[in-house]
């Protein structure tokens, strides 16, 4: 039994962690939630230079790592200056899919991915949807060498900059059915598909998406037709692993903050780290979050397992777990913060904001623990 | 024991439905139920509604222009109100400033300020936190010193709620060094419209520019805007805490957020069938409500011995203890319920006719603004660890 991350990690963990604290702040945060674009082009460049996209690919597609730790490991970093690069988006999903599914003219944007230089989101969810990973109403029907697809998709991450948007859509089969869920690549101007994009609160951009007799050829399917279920959510399994890793490395930044301001902050002729009642409720929060961090080791650590259900049930497990704790560390920290937390110029507001939205990608709490359930029935 | 209302009790209650049934405008009800920014003149539209009927100030005696109701008219009133989706009064000259003067203001004073508060001639904010004084508020540092017939205040305030639409405001100041903090305050009426007054909003965690920081630099003040005694400012500012709080629970604001949960629960789908039926989070609903119905009678127990004359004192705080974590727990399931329309922070209003898409459905737009907004709840007027330490003081006497 070993805990410790790799020599090769360490040295990722430190450089990404020395970038990150050189371009974060929480004034470069606010003026990039003023633009259109939500993250930073030169950010995001420097990291691809960096490695830190090839982190997250294996050595068979050009990258250097792809495992559960390195997802991890490069999450945690963002989320410790609360980051709005679309990493989790172009890398972690498109990229994911593009790896798992992708022909070979497909996987060839893989390497841009990794450079830096192509940006990917996917669009799968929808409004009525509710995290169910099958439940997918949108259509695509054959028709010569093509297909026509139509349907509506909810809050698509990063899909304003997109240059590539994966499509789920039915090709088989009943609403909420495993087999017949089929996926597309699709450059995002194409004819047929309108966004209407806005911010989100955790930073970043999304967009409402409606398919209205989108047209595309054949070959832009990944995969075959009707069976991209699995890997779909092999892939959300690594997505759930990231956000679990940025709520930890949130959690580690939000905690280190209410504990310095417990130091400096007087009332009553004492800081307020010297009031017992807020010593301990602080020693709970710490207690919770590293049972955040052994919850994420164990997703990590499962997240190539052989069998599917072993790895399906860590990544409820972690996702639920997660969720509760970020949930009180979240209200904790501005409660023992006061007022000063409430506001969006202290750094706090972003953080909270950012860790209290991660519960509303991949499932939720609730989703989670029924899904648990399900599953150890099973 | 009588779990009911008097026969008084319920006309009461029906007339008032009545009233807001005929006379709340359907733009601010809608407004209200979707949790949209109100703007200025909205709440001068329902201050204005509900003066011509005498309601503005329900609680005042007549002869100041209220209808002298007692602490279970008070009740069913505000019940009433949040239950409709009415905008909220705003508290600070009529619930506030209001009954201090009445209590301790010169007559020159009442006459001045109280029929002004109801025609909203004055619209007022409280100045009593400052950066150095939240929890801790007697360790407040704004100086106001004698300069002939004036003060000269300097200073500053913060979490000035609604200061930004403010003409006035009522301030603890300091004016004295000597004894203990608290005997060194008094309390000041300061027109924010006079020289070395500004205020400079402060955006919050939803990104509503709802509280104010206000700095005041030399300026003069006349000493006839002193209230009471100079020195005595805090048993002043103290005796409200103690005699305006029946809606500090805010049950109607729980029931009117409950029915709105249920409501999405039963639009929204998980798997296939509306929310409301998945057991798993029809527990969590009930749970909820279950608290919320003994918080109910609680909060009347306490209304009706107010009413009977018992000052409550402990009461009071474990109403807004239990009436905030209530409230806290609903907006926390209501983001839940929306799934991932949580999301989207959409700060701006669709224009009529405009041809964006709508982002979710119209309940989701401030679910998640409401639930991060709502965590002041626990924190302002006495955060809830200082609501602790009034109940564990008044039980341990230690």
């Amino acid at each position: 039994m070993n805990f410790d991350l790799t020599d090769e990690r360490k040295m990722l963990q430190d450089s990404l962690r020395r970038f990150l604290q050189a371009h974060y702040s929480s004034s470069v945060i606010t003026e990039l939630g003023e633009t259109t674009q939500g993250y930073s082009s030169e950010i995001w460049t420097g990291l691809a230079d960096l490695g830190v996209v090839g982190a997250l690919f294996s050595e068979a597609h050009g990258g250097y790592g792809g495992g559960g730790f390195d997802i991890a490991l490069v999450f945690e970093e963002l989320g410790r200056v609360g980051a709005l690069d679309p990493l989790l988006d172009t890398a972690i999903l498109g990229g994911g899919l593009l790896v798992a599914l992708g022909g070979d003219q497909q996987s060839a944007k893989i390497s841009a991915i990794i450079a830096g230089t192509l940006q990917m989101a996917l669009a799968h969810s929808e409004p009525a949807a509710r995290y169910e990973l099958s439940r997918v109403q949108t259509t695509a029907k054959r028709q010569g060498d093509q297909y026509l697809i139509n349907g509506q998709k909810a809050v698509v991450v990063n899909a304003d900059v997109a240059d590539f948007i994966i499509v789920s859509a039915r090709t088989s089969g009943d609403d909420a059915d495993l087999d017949g869920v089929s996926l597309f690549l699709v450059p995002q101007d194409m004819q047929g598909l309108s966004l209407r994009n806005y911010p989100l609160s955790s930073g970043g951009r999304a967009a409402e998406m409606i398919l209205d007799n989108l047209c595309v050829p054949a070959t832009s399917i990944l995969g075959r037709e009707g069976c991209a279920f699995q890997e779909l959510e092999r892939v959300q399994a690594s997505a759930t692993l990231a956000v679990c890793a940025e709520a930890v490395g949130l959690m580690d930044c939000i905690s280190q903050l209410t504990i310095d301001y417990l130091k400096v902050r007087t009332q009553f002729g004492q800081p307020l780290g010297k009031f017992q009642v807020l010593q301990h409720r602080m020693a709970d929060m710490l207690i919770e979050i590293e049972q955040a961090k052994s919850a994420l080791i164990n997703l990590a650590g499962h997240l190539d397992a052989s069998d599917v259900l072993v790895r399906e049930k860590h990544v409820s497990a972690t996702k639920n777990l997660i969720g509760n704790v970020a949930k009180l560390v979240a209200e904790e920290s501005i409660q023992m913060h006061g007022g000063i937390g409430m506001t969006m110029e202290y750094e706090l507001a972003h953080l909270v904001r950012r860790l209290v939205m991660m519960d509303h990608r991949f499932g939720d709490c609730n989703y989670h623990l029924e899904r648990f359930i399900d599953l150890a029935v099973a | 024991m009588n779990l009911n209302y008097t026969e008084e009790q319920i006309a009461f209650r029906d007339e008032v439905r009545n009233f807001l049934d005929d006379k709340l405008p359907a733009t601010l009800k809608e407004k209200v139920r979707l949790r949209k920014s109100l703007v200025k003149a909205d709440y001068e539209l329902w201050h204005h509604i509900l003066n011509t009927q005498g309601w503005l100030a329900g609680s005042w005696p007549k002869e100041y222009g209220g209808a002298a109701w007692g602490a279970v008219q008070r009740h069913i009133f505000e019940d009433e109100m949040a239950r409709a989706h009415a905008p909220r009064i705003v508290p600070f000259g009529v619930a506030m400033l209001g009954p201090l003067l009445q209590a301790f203001g010169s007559k020159e004073q009442k006459d001045y300020y109280l029929p002004r508060i109801l025609n909203g001639e004055h619209w007022w904010c409280q100045g009593y936190s400052e950066p150095g004084a939240g929890s801790d508020l007697a360790s407040l540092k704004m100086r106001a010193e004698r300069d002939g017939d004036h003060y000269i205040v300097n200073g500053q305030k913060t979490w000035t709620t609604m200061g930004q639409h403010a003409d006035r405001i009522f301030c603890l100041v300091r004016t004295s060094t000597e004894g203990k903090p608290q005997t060194g305050i008094s309390f000041l009426l300061i027109d924010m419209k006079t020289e070395g007054v500004s205020v400079r909003p402060i955006v919050l965690i939803d990104g509503e520019p709802e509280v104010n920081e206000v700095f005041f630099e030399n300026v003069r003040v006349p000493i006839e805007n002193l209230v009471g005694d100079e020195n005595k400012g805090w048993t002043y500012a103290k005796y409200l805490l103690t005699h305006e709080r029946t809606n500090i629970a805010g049950v109607g604001f729980a029931v009117s957020g409950l029915e709105s949960l249920k409501r999405i629960a039963r639009v929204e789908q998980c798997k296939g069938k509306p929310l409301i039926e998945n057991p798993h989070f029809a527990a969590q609903i009930a749970r909820i409500e279950i608290d919320l119905m003994a918080m109910s009678t609680t909060n009347l127990r306490v209304v009706s011995a107010a009413s009977a004359g018992q000052a409550p004192g402990a009461e009071s705080s474990m109403l807004k203890i239990k009436g905030s974590i209530i409230r806290q727990a609903i907006n926390a399931l209501t983001r839940s319920a929306v799934g991932v329309y949580a999301m989207p922070f959409i700060s701006e209003e669709l224009e009529p006719g405009s041809n964006e898409l709508p982002v979710g459905p119209d309940y989701s737009a401030k679910v998640t603004g409401t639930y991060l907004s709502n965590r002041k709840l626990s924190i302002y007027g006495g955060s809830n660890e200082i609501q602790r330490s009034i109940i564990s003081k008044s039980l341990l006497k230690l």
